[in-house]
């Protein structure tokens, strides 16, 4: 029950036990987020920065939103506007921002394990916001909180991911999140997205879209990054568009419970319908919604209370 | 277990009746009982004040709606605490404000709990006014808070620790008074 980590760097590291009490944490402060005054005062007097190597608006906003509502303090650094630009490395800016005294650094890379060498040398809690293609835990735990939310157990269930397994941290902290509780994963895409290796995480690989979905719960469509396709990853947006876009007739070989999920930013008529994003099923945007109360959960368990003890 | 039993101040009979007399009083001092709605501070206050809404409807007829107030999150030792607590769910699915809200808290020690709850109960709403109900008021209050509805004053020492135990979750109706054996 008691959280015993001082980073949240990865999934891999987190017990199923970890894991049940973000998600409990979590269901307290969700109903926060539904109050008129959508502040308390747990985190008052902390300093958390926001340093983010690469674009995000979900991510970045969402942590923002968690720390404000936990009454911290929090600074947002780009590195658009930094010294970055001006050479400065990952290091000396980390160890600038330290001097300051900040209390959590929450940091997004295009190196995957960028925070993990952070966490190596600086003194606060250090959370992964996405590390090149390696995990983006929170990402992971809210997409996992907002399945629980709707389906009874993971035991048993179908999870079907879709799309740039290749490229996507968000793909591998859920596959390693769903390992964890119970779930059974399948993963789709064209092949040079989708490489034979994967099986070695004990998950199913499928070419076949409209195989891998039938009796599937949940099906977790990603982002086609348009930015990598001038490498010719798949011959045109049409044809990924004909073999592995969601479109109502597919949704319906589901489970008729089947929820739709996606980490965002959607690109609507390429992985995804309009249709399809936009109806009942999806819960797209309550994953949004449940980014807050998770990030919040993870704010809440690595900065309360006094320096502990902790395993890592 | 470090700590032994000292004494057994209230039985089930004994804490039945003070909740009735409490009942009671309230009703004198609340012309409005429809304008009275009650928040239970986790987890023995929750109890408590279902048995005095329980005790209103035998009475007078009228269904006092219940809240569950969790305060970890606006604890002032929250950054001294060895370890975490885990927060719980706060759960006021009425609208308290200008509504006359009866807090309601197992034991009141320090006076910070209550601090807490109604610093929260602010976040929540803009109550009309607000009253407290304690079972058990063992005194040294570091805060200038008091109750206007005690069960029982009970003259204690630091060291000891008071313990309400209550049928729903404890199995039993019972306060007792233990001691610490050993001094850490």
């Amino acid at each position: 029950m008691e959280f015993k980590h001082k980073h949240l760097l990865d999934i891999q590291a987190l017990s199923p036990e970890d894991i049940a009490t973000v998600f409990e944490t979590a269901d307290s402060f969700l109903e926060i987020s539904s109050r008129e005054v959508k502040k308390v005062p747990t985190l008052r007097g902390k300093t958390i920065v926001n340093l983010f190597f690469e674009p995000s608006t979900r991510t970045r906003s969402s942590f923002e939103l968690a720390a404000k509502r936990l009454s911290a303090d929090i600074l947002n650094f780009s590195k658009q506007s930094s010294s970055v630009v001006k050479g400065e490395t990952l290091k000396d800016t980390v160890l600038n921002l330290e001097a300051m005294n900040p209390d959590a650094l929450i940091i997004r890379h295009a190196s995957s394990g960028a925070p993990h060498y952070v966490a190596g040398f600086c003194r606060s809690h250090v959370i992964n916001a996405g590390d090149g293609s390696h995990e983006h835990p929170t990402q992971a735990l809210l997409d996992a909180f907002t399945i629980r939310r709707h389906k009874k157990s993971f035991e048993n269930l179908k999870v079907v991911i879709v799309g740039d397994i290749l490229h996507s941290r968000v793909a591998r902290s859920n596959i390693f999140i769903l390992r964890k509780l119970g779930a059974k994963t399948v993963l789709v895409g064209p092949p040079t997205l989708l490489p034979q290796e994967f099986t070695k995480f004990e998950v199913e690989v499928d070419y076949d879209l409209d195989h891998a979905l039938k009796d599937a719960d949940v099906v977790m469509m990603l982002r086609i990054q348009l930015e990598r396709q001038q490498k010719s990853f798949f011959p045109s947006l049409r044809e990924y568009r004909n073999l592995f876009c969601l479109t109502k007739e597919r949704i319906g070989l589901a489970k008729k419970d089947a929820i739709i999920m996606h980490p965002g930013p959607i690109n609507r008529g390429v992985e995804i319908t309009a249709e399809v994003a936009d109806s009942a099923r999806s819960v797209i945007l309550e994953q949004v919604e449940n980014g807050v109360a998770v990030r919040m959960a993870i704010l809440y368990l690595l900065l309360g209370g006094k320096d502990r003890e902790t395993t890592d | 277990m470090d700590e032994k039993i000292k004494a057994r101040v209230m039985d089930a009979s004994k804490i039945r009746r003070s909740l009735l007399r409490m009942t009671t009083e309230i009703i004198e001092r609340n012309r409005n009982l429809n304008n009275l709605i009650i928040v239970g501070i986790r987890t023995r206050g929750i109890y408590i004040g279902k048995r005095i809404s329980q005790l209103i409807k035998e009475i007078e007829n009228v269904e006092i709606p219940v809240g569950v107030l969790d305060i970890t999150l606006y604890r002032d030792d929250f950054a001294e605490l060895e370890t975490q607590h885990m927060v719980q769910k706060t759960e006021i699915d009425f609208p308290i404000s200008k509504k006359d809200v009866l807090l309601i808290d197992d034991v009141l020690f320090t006076g910070r709990t209550i601090r807490a709850a109604m610093d929260s109960l602010f976040d929540i709403g803009r109550p009309q006014t607000i009253q407290l109900l304690v079972l058990i008021d063992r005194g040294h209050r570091e805060l200038p808070i008091r109750a206007d509805y005690v069960g029982k004053s009970l003259p204690t020492s630091r060291r000891e620790i008071v313990q309400v135990q209550l049928k729903e979750i404890d199995d039993t109706d019972e306060v007792l008074i233990l001691e610490p054996t050993a001094l850490k």
